[in-house]
Order: C-alpha cells, then sequence, then structure tokens
C-alpha cells in the first residue's frame, strides 16, 4: 500500500512537469492552432540560458526564474513576428514545417556552440529531501509541483481577466470576428506565442536543478506534452494541470506494475485511449 | 570549461583534419602518397558527445603518427584523414562509408553505434578494405565472420566476464558480504545484451538477482526505480546505460540513500566528469569499463594534451588513439597498402604498443582477445583502477562505507 | 490540360532516361548509392503522399508502417527462413494491415487534421515501446540478417539496389498517377478539399480513408523491408523512430503534397541540400543549421512546394510569350 502510495505522489511530482511544459504549448495549440515542434527545442535553449546564468553569473534557477522567463517571452514574441507568422501563410502545414526546421536549427547551433556535453547545475538544495509521513520527497520537484499550480493560476487568471487574455481568447474562439472588432489578431497571435513560449522558460528553471541539459534534451518531453495537451483538452490550463497529474501518476504506477521499460507504454496508449474516446479531453477546452 | 575553449573545441574538430592533410607538401589524390583513413563517427545527434571524443582521439593520433615521420616502411608518407558524420544514423554512415571510398581510403576506423558500425562494416566489406572498429560494444559486431573487421577494445561479453570476475574476488575479499544484486540498463543494444549474459551468469557465481529493472533512453525521472530498489535493499545495484541517465540514476539513488554498493558493468555516465560534478553521488561508486593503463606515463601525457585542446579524457578518447596505432603498426609491418596485407598483418598482430591495460594484441574472429577492461572506483573524488592488480592504483573500498 | 499532357510525356520520358542511365554516367558506388537513397526515400516520401497528399490525412508517425515492415521481414527471414523475396511480400502485406488497423480505429473515431497527425504519432511510439520490450523482436538487441553473398534480396554491387530502388519509385509514381486520374482518387481528394461536401456527395469517407491508409501502410512497409535486406540490421529505434515520419512527411511536403512527382523532388531536393551542407563545414551543427534555415526558405517562399515552382515557370513563360 505504501508503495502504491509513493508510486502516486511521485507521479504527481513528475506530472508536475509535465504540467509546466504542456501549459505552453495547450496555449498555443488553443489560439494558433498549430503544434509547435519547435517546443522541446525551444525549452533546451531556456534551459541552457538558466544554466549559463548560474554558471557564469552565479544566479540561482529560482532566482534566475523571472529573467528567464521575460526573455523567452521577448524570444518567442520575435520568432513569431520575424518567422512563424510571416513563412506561415496562415496554412497550417507550412507552420508545422518552419517549426520542424526552427527545431533543427535550434538543436545543432546548441550542438555548435554549446557542445554535446550534459550540463548539470549543482546547488545546495539538489539533492535535498523532504519527509512527509512515510513518503520521500525531492526537494526541487515539490517546489516544481508548487510552481505548475501556481503557474497555470497565473495564466488562468490573466486570460480570464485581463483585457490582453480576453483578446487571446477572442481571437482564438473567432479569429473574423476579433479581427472585426478592432483586435490586431496578429499582434495577439505574437502575443500567445510569447507568453507560451514564456512558460517554457518558468519550466527550464524550474526542472535545472533536478534534471540536465544537452541539445537533444528536448525530445524526450515532446510526446509528453502533447499527450497532456491531448488529455486535458487544447487551450485548457485546469485541463493540462489535470492531464499532467493523470499522465505522471499514470506513468508512475504503471511503471511500478510492468516495469520501467513496459512502464513507458502508459504514455502513448494513454494518448491514443484519449484521442479515439474523448479527444476533447477531460475539460472541454476551447474548441 | 571557458566559452572560450568550447570555440577552440569546435575548431579543432575541424581543422585538425585539415591539418592531417594539408600541411604534409605534394599531397595529392595519387594512390601512395599518404595512408588514407576513412573516420566515421557521429558528430551530430544524440551522442555527439562520444562520437567527437572518438575524432580527436583519432585526428590526435595521425598527429602523432606524422610528426614521428608517418609510416617509414613505405618511404614515410603520412596519415591523412578523411572524416565524416554518421549523425548516429545507419543509412548515413554507409553512405559517409561509400564516399570515403570513393575517395580511395585505405582503411577505416569507427563508428561508436553498434547499429551504425555493424552496417559501415558490412559496407566496407564489399570492398576488402580493412576497418578498425574502435568502439562498439555489441557482440553482434564481431559475430559474422567478416575478414576486414577488426575491434580492438572488449565487447559487452568479455566486459561483463571480466566485471563479474572483478566483482567476485572484490567481494571474496571483503567476506563474501555481498550477495543480492538490483539490475538496471537501458532498453537498446548496450543494455539488454549486457544485462543477458548478467542474468545468466550472476546466479552461477552465487548471486541473487533480485530484480531487473529496464530503462528507456531517455528517461525522465529515476524516483520510481530508487525507491523500488530502496524497498528491495539489494547489496548492489549494477546499472547499464548511456551518460544522463547513468548519471540521473546515480544522483537519484543517492537523493534517496539507497545503501547498496553501485557497480556497474559499462556505465557509460561513469567517469571523471561525474566524479567531478556530483561528487556525494559519485563516491564508492564502482565501474567495470574502458580504461587506460594509470601506470603508462604516455597515457597521463596524453591526458594532458587532450584536456588542454578542450576535450575530456574519456575511454572515446583513447581507445581511438590506440586504435589508430594498432593499424599504423600494422600497415608498417606490411609494408604495403594493398587491403589484404593490411587485413593479413593485422590478423597476425601480436603488437603491444598501446598504453592500455590489455595484453599484447590477438584477434580471433575480428576480436582482439587480449583487450580487457578495469575495475575502477571513484575514491577521494578521483578515480581509481581497482582491478586488475597489476593495474591498480588503489585497494578497492567494499562494501561501500556507510555516509 | 491537353497542351500540359503534350508537353509532359517527353519531359517524362527525359525523367525516365535520367533514372536509368543515371548509374551509367556517376558509376562510383558513392554516386550509385546516394541515387538509391534519392529514389528509395522518394519511394516512402510516396507512401505519404497517398494518405497525406490526396487524402490530407496528415499522418506523422508513418514510421509504424515502415518499422512493421522492417521486423516484418526481419523475422520472417531469420527466424523462420522464409524466402526473403517472399518475405519483402509479406512485409508488405504486414504494412498494410498496420494501416488498416490504425486506419479502422482513428477513422471510426471520426479523428482528423491535428488529432489524426497526433495519434499516428502516438501509434509510433506505442509499437517503438512494444518492440523494445518483447521477446519476439529480440528487444533492444535488434534483429542481425546474416550477410551471405549471393542471398536472395542482397546484392553484390550498387546498382542492383539502385534500380530496385527506382523500380519500386517507378510503381510509387504510377500509384500516385493513378490516384491522379481514377475515381477512387477524387474521392480521396474531395475528401482532402471538405469532407462534408464529399459526404454529401454519397462518398463512404470512412471506408476511403481505410482504404487509403491501408495502401498507404502496404508502401511503407514495402520500405521497411526494402531497408533491412539492404542495411540487414533492424532495432526499435530504426524501425519506429519519429525522425522516420519525418523524413517522409518532409520530402512529400517540400515537394509537393498531393503531386505525382512531388515527393520525388523532394527527395532530390534534400538529397543534394544534405550533400551540400556537409561539404560546406566541417564543425559539428552547422551544416545540420543551414538544413534548417533552407527548409524554412523553401516553406516560405515556396509553399506549394518544389512543384509549384513549374506551375510558378509555366505561368512566368505565358506571360511572356
Amino acid at each position: 500500500m505504501d508503495f502504491i502510495l509513493t508510486a502516486i505522489v511521485n507521479g504527481l511530482l513528475s506530472g508536475a512537469v509535465y504540467v509546466l511544459v504542456a501549459i505552453g504549448l495547450t496555449l498555443i495549440y488553443g489560439v494558433l492552432h498549430i503544434i509547435n515542434f519547435a517546443h522541446g527545442s525551444l525549452l533546451m535553449l531556456a534551459m541552457y540560458a538558466s544554466f549559463f546564468l548560474w554558471r557564469d553569473l552565479h544566479v540561482d534557477p529560482y532566482l534566475a526564474l523571472p529573467v528567464v522567463t521575460v526573455g523567452a517571452f521577448l524570444a518567442g514574441y520575435v520568432l513569431y513576428r520575424a518567422v512563424i507568422g510571416r513563412f506561415s501563410a496562415g496554412k497550417d502545414e507550412n507552420i508545422l514545417l518552419i517549426t520542424l526546421g526552427l527545431s533543427i536549427i535550434a538543436e545543432n547551433a546548441a550542438l555548435f556552440f554549446f557542445a554535446s556535453d550534459t550540463r548539470t547545475v549543482a546547488t545546495a538544495y539538489s539533492d535535498a529531501m523532504l519527509e512527509v509521513g512515510p513518503v520521500l520527497l525531492s526537494f526541487p520537484k515539490v517546489v516544481s509541483f508548487f510552481g505548475a499550480l501556481v503557474l497555470c493560476m497565473i495564466l488562468g487568471l490573466f486570460m480570464r481577466y485581463s483585457d490582453t487574455g480576453r483578446a487571446i481568447r477572442a481571437v482564438a474562439k473567432e479569429r473574423l470576428g476579433a479581427r472585426l472588432s478592432g483586435i490586431d489578431v496578429d499582434f495577439m497571435y505574437a502575443v500567445s506565442y510569447g507568453i507560451g513560449i514564456a512558460c517554457l522558460g518558468a519550466a527550464a528553471c524550474l526542472l535545472m536543478p533536478s534534471f540536465y541539459v544537452s541539445p537533444s534534451v528536448g525530445n524526450s518531453f515532446v510526446l509528453v506534452a502533447f499527450t497532456t495537451v491531448v488529455l486535458g483538452g487544447m487551450g485548457s490550463f485546469a485541463g493540462a494541470l489535470a492531464g499532467g497529474m493523470l499522465i505522471g501518476v499514470a506513468e508512475s504506477v504503471s511503471s511500478a506494475f510492468f516495469g520501467e521499460q513496459l512502464g513507458q507504454i502508459a504514455i502513448p496508449m494513454l494518448f491514443i485511449l484519449v484521442l479515439l474516446f474523448r479527444p476533447t479531453g477531460i475539460f472541454r477546452g476551447t474548441q | 570549461m571557458t566559452p572560450h575553449l568550447k570555440h577552440r573545441r569546435q575548431f579543432i574538430l575541424g581543422s585538425a583534419a585539415a591539418i592531417a592533410g594539408a600541411s604534409i607538401p605534394g599531397l595529392g589524390r595519387a594512390q601512395n602518397t599518404a595512408v588514407k583513413l576513412g573516420v566515421v563517427h557521429p558528430m551530430t545527434g544524440p551522442v555527439a558527445y562520444n562520437g567527437q571524443h572518438c575524432r580527436i582521439g583519432t585526428l590526435t593520433a595521425i598527429e602523432d603518427l606524422n610528426a614521428r615521420g608517418g609510416i617509414k616502411s613505405l618511404g614515410g608518407i603520412p596519415f591523412q584523414a578523411v572524416t565524416g558524420d554518421s549523425q548516429g544514423r545507419v543509412e548515413v554512415g554507409v553512405s559517409e562509408v561509400e564516399r570515403m571510398h570513393n575517395l580511395g581510403v585505405h582503411a577505416y576506423v569507427g563508428c561508436y553505434n553498434s547499429p551504425v558500425t555493424i552496417a559501415a562494416t558490412q559496407a566496407a566489406s564489399r570492398y576488402g578494405t580493412p576497418f578498425v572498429v574502435d568502439v562498439g560494444a555489441s557482440d553482434l559486431i564481431v559475430s559474422r565472420k567478416l575478414e576486414n573487421v577488426f575491434r580492438f577494445s572488449p565487447g559487452f561479453g568479455k566486459c561483463v566476464d571480466d566485471g563479474l570476475l572483478a566483482l567476485t574476488e572484490i567481494n571474496k575479499k571483503a567476506n563474501g558480504v555481498a550477495k543480492t544484486v538490483v539490475l538496471v540498463h537501458e532498453s537498446g543494444e548496450l543494455g539488454t545484451g549486457t544485462i543477458r549474459l548478467l542474468q545468466d551468469k550472476l546466479p552461477r557465481l552465487g548471486f541473487t538477482v533480485l530484480d531487473t529493472i529496464a530503462h528507456d533512453t531517455p528517461t525522465r525521472s529515476f524516483d520510481n526505480v530508487a525507491l523500488r530498489i530502496r524497498g528491495m535493499k539489494p547489496d548492489i545495484v549494477m546499472h547499464t546505460g548511456y551518460v544522463n541517465e547513468y548519471m540521473l540514476l546515480a544522483r537519484t539513488l543517492q537523493r534517496y540513500k539507497v545503501p547498496a554498493v553501485r557497480y556497474s558493468i559499462l556505465g557509460a555516465g561513469f567517469g571523471v566528469k561525474f566524479a567531478k560534478e556530483s561528487p556525494d553521488a559519485a563516491a564508492y561508486a564502482m565501474d567495470f569499463n574502458h580504461w587506460y593503463n594509470p601506470l603508462d606515463s604516455r597515457a597521463v601525457d596524453l591526458k594532458k594534451r587532450i584536456e588542454s585542446k578542450g576535450f575530456d579524457y574519456v575511454f572515446e578518447v583513447y581507445c581511438a588513439y590506440n586504435a589508430v596505432m594498432l593499424l599504423a603498426d600494422a600497415i608498417e609491418r606490411s609494408g604495403s597498402l594493398a587491403a589484404d596485407k593490411i587485413i593479413q598483418s593485422l590478423s597476425a598482430s601480436t603488437w603491444d604498443k598501446h598504453f592500455m591495460p590489455y595484453g599484447p594484441t590477438r584477434f580471433v574472429n575480428g576480436q582482439n582477445e587480449g583487450a580487457a577492461g578495469c575495475g575502477l572506483q571513484v575514491i577521494n573524488d578521483e578515480i581509481n583502477v581497482v582491478f586488475p592488480d597489476k593495474f591498480a592504483q588503489a585497494a578497492a573500498v567494499f562494501p561501500r562505507p556507510a555516509s | 490540360m491537353a497542351s500540359a499532357t503534350r508537353l509532359k510525356l517527353p519531359l517524362l520520358l527525359a525523367l525516365l532516361a535520367a533514372v536509368l542511365l543515371y548509374p551509367w554516367i556517376f558509376t562510383s558506388n558513392y554516386a550509385v548509392n546516394w541515387g538509391m537513397l534519392v529514389l528509395f526515400t522518394a519511394f516512402l516520401g510516396q507512401s505519404w503522399n497517398v494518405s497525406g497528399g490526396f487524402a490530407g490525412q496528415m499522418s506523422f508517425g508513418h514510421a509504424a508502417f515502415f518499422g512493421t515492415g522492417a521486423y516484418a521481414y526481419s523475422i520472417l527471414v531469420v527466424s523462420y527462413g522464409i524466402n526473403p523475396w517472399l518475405a519483402w511480400l509479406l512485409a508488405m502485406v504486414a504494412g498494410g494491415a498496420m494501416g488498416a488497423m490504425i486506419g479502422f480505429l482513428s477513422f471510426r473515431f471520426g479523428l482528423k487534421g491535428s488529432y489524426f497527425a497526433l495519434i499516428t504519432l502516438a501509434f509510433a511510439e506505442f509499437l517503438r515501446v512494444m518492440a523494445d520490450s518483447v521477446s519476439f523482436t529480440q528487444g533492444g538487441l535488434g534483429i542481425l540478417i546474416p550477410l551471405q553473398s549471393g542471398a536472395p534480396m542482397q546484392f553484390e554491387h550498387a546498382w542492383e539496389s539502385y534500380y530496385l530502388a527506382a523500380a519500386m519509385c517507378l510503381v510509387a509514381v504510377l500509384i500516385a498517377a493513378g490516384l491522379k486520374y481514377t475515381r477512387f482518387g477524387a474521392r480521396l481528394v474531395a475528401i482532402r478539399d471538405n469532407e462534408s461536401a464529399a459526404m454529401a456527395l454519397g462518398i463512404d469517407i470512412f471506408r476511403q480513408k481505410v482504404l487509403c491508409l491501408t495502401l498507404s501502410g502496404a508502401m511503407a512497409g514495402a520500405g521497411g523491408g526494402f531497408y533491412v535486406s539492404k542495411y540487414l540490421y533492424v532495432d526499435p529505434h530504426i524501425a519506429y523512430n519519429l525522425g522516420r515520419s519525418v523524413e517522409m512527411l518532409l520530402v512529400t511536403m517540400v515537394g509537393g503534397a498531393g503531386t505525382v512527382f512531388g515527393p520525388l523532388w523532394g527527395a532530390a531536393a534534400i538529397g543534394a541540400l544534405g550533400e551540400l551542407t556537409r561539404s560546406l563545414s566541417q564543425s559539428p551543427g552547422l551544416s545540420l543549421v543551414v538544413y534548417g534555415v533552407i527548409l524554412i526558405a523553401i516553406v516560405a517562399f515556396l509553399p506549394g512546394g518544389l512543384t509549384s515552382m513549374l506551375g510558378l515557370l509555366r505561368k512566368r513563360c505565358r506571360h511572356h510569350a
């Protein structure tokens, strides 16, 4: 019993990581309807940013979070304006190929500039453990858990109550109508993409203390992120939160029963089942 | 490592190849003015780190050979590297082999990834061109009776046998106190091949395998694995995997205060970097892996040179370095650049001027039977050879002292 | 339409001649091998084109069919000693069956667009984990086909693989042309352009889509079998990795999805691009960065793929005439 409890708790903690990565993706997908192939690579770049701030300027990743997040927003905004929005001509397939091209560029530029070594961050709390009853929890993972909750909350409130948020939602729901109401649709698209990447910036800083970065690290998260997004419902933050947690727990529990390797099957399997039986997700998204 | 050094590194990987060829006057495409060596490794992709280190080892060896005057029996002709990036993909590796054949290479060195090595050596075999495998763990590489294939370093079969021998001896010295084992492995060729052998042999040596845990490459989290292992309370945890997963698991086990001995066979993440960056997790960790002969000053000299170029002194470097030296010796003795003569020469090779902990070279079915790995342990933040006694720098600390 | 066909026939013959004569002009094994890879990639691209280009069902997991064909071939040849040519045929069947299965599930539940793309991605990943975990695929160890001089499908000369790949590519082009000019193809295009209108016209959407994916899967399965016959080794990563799926869709989209020759232009362009960028720089990563930049440039300035370039040229010629 204890064992299952720990599996569930650990599942929630790893799920939080998936939420962090997926939350930007669900926003981007929900608003722009594009499968952002570059998501994993951009996460990787944000993690490098966090790493270099730590190594060269001695800024702790948690403290660097605001800086990296803002930087990521600007990077995402510019990327959309300069490349994605400009060259896609609005066609979905084109955007796909462009984000694919971006991920190839990002991964190999990282390889060229930063070399292929794996980098880790060693902070005082990296290996700290918290004892909560019978369960041992990794401190950085607990921090990312709460970080995910806070991020979801902030985004949810922002989307619901701020003018920009409302504009974004309008654009997502009804583009032509939004434009006719005077909303600068292209600007909103760029802002949405920027916010999506900003989430990656936050995720990167929360991840670094317990993980590592190398040019190809983004690939580990891509499929899980997509699964989370679809499970939770495209465009729904509460959905991404619930979806990520559910996936984390499912993966954790199935690993406990079927072994680490076969347990990995939980994710694509879950993905397939959700797509077949409830493609709009747990929380019906903006679709 | 400063950013400055990083750029120097990139520059070196590219220019060393050019230097190896260009600085020698009169070098043309004519057949016997240079020994052309095809160098195929993954420069990009997920194992770029390892491939790049294989390449720098190869290029440094060529530099040294040329500085010494090249192949004397052929009139002092130099080596010329023809480098290629396999990207870790089979079809690209084979394509590179073909391209290099077109450029008239006399031999190949490569390819780090087992699948690429298998396909590339096969492609080369159609031309009968000798192929020296510097690093490539799968025993499938030497199981095909291809006459042109020569693997200099030990495969996982040999590493498992020797690694277990080392373990039993070390355990015996500690009064046989370790009895139970949990096996963790990555799900590819390296992990699966190694683990099958371990599952077979461990019980026969008196150990009980409590569980076998397979994991993907990449793996995002080992928390559950660590908990499971902690629950089983094994004396030893054996992990065969690649760099990132090895380090992640080691750190996770440390966090969960799992007291078991860490003993890996071909644990790819074990190394100087690991010992330096994660001293707590690395303390007393043991690995049976490729290593250099610590008592040979040439090995230490090379270490300084490689590190000054901005690279790490990992086994990819010196395995590749010595593989090229092996080839050079064979060519020197054969006095010919003809493929069949080189192959004959390699087959008969008893070269022992390497600085590996190997005996004299002895190829049987393409495998150097003289090759062997070493038992290593992190003691006081330094990696020491602890087995075999002939090369040992320190006695093994076994079992793990309570922290 | 008629004038276009009149212009096309000599061009088609010229193309066929070029493909057939290529190994005689560029005789090195390297060049022939490169040509073989281009034709093979074009073949794989065509398999994707059938469902992604003509029917508009963009799949991100075509490796699922490729890998299934590859494993079917390997297991039949190594474990059951079946004649490789027959095994190849069965690999095609296996690929087709996988196509039918995935198609049935996905389309029965009405998945389309990005949802369909994602579920195919999930299926490929699912198969990869399964292949890694079960014993009859040898798990992570992979399956090695013994090298035997003179064995069926193990060719002595590079040009033999080349012509086989060329034959496969020709068949694929004929299939694509068949789609363009038959009713089956017209139905697929109707489904692509406007599914509800197609339904209103009485087309059985579900049936057509499943048939289409079956055909597509069979082709990809044949590709998988061919791949293993050439490289003699398969493992879960080689069979089912995402990169393979991406390669299949990439060549078609770059060349022009839904066209007969798009995948061929795309494969040639990407093959040439790979060679060009590789020789540009020895620094790891830089050449692939250039690759990515050029890819984006192609999408940005030629969104209809390379085939649309022909159309643009024709328009320009007509304008000047």
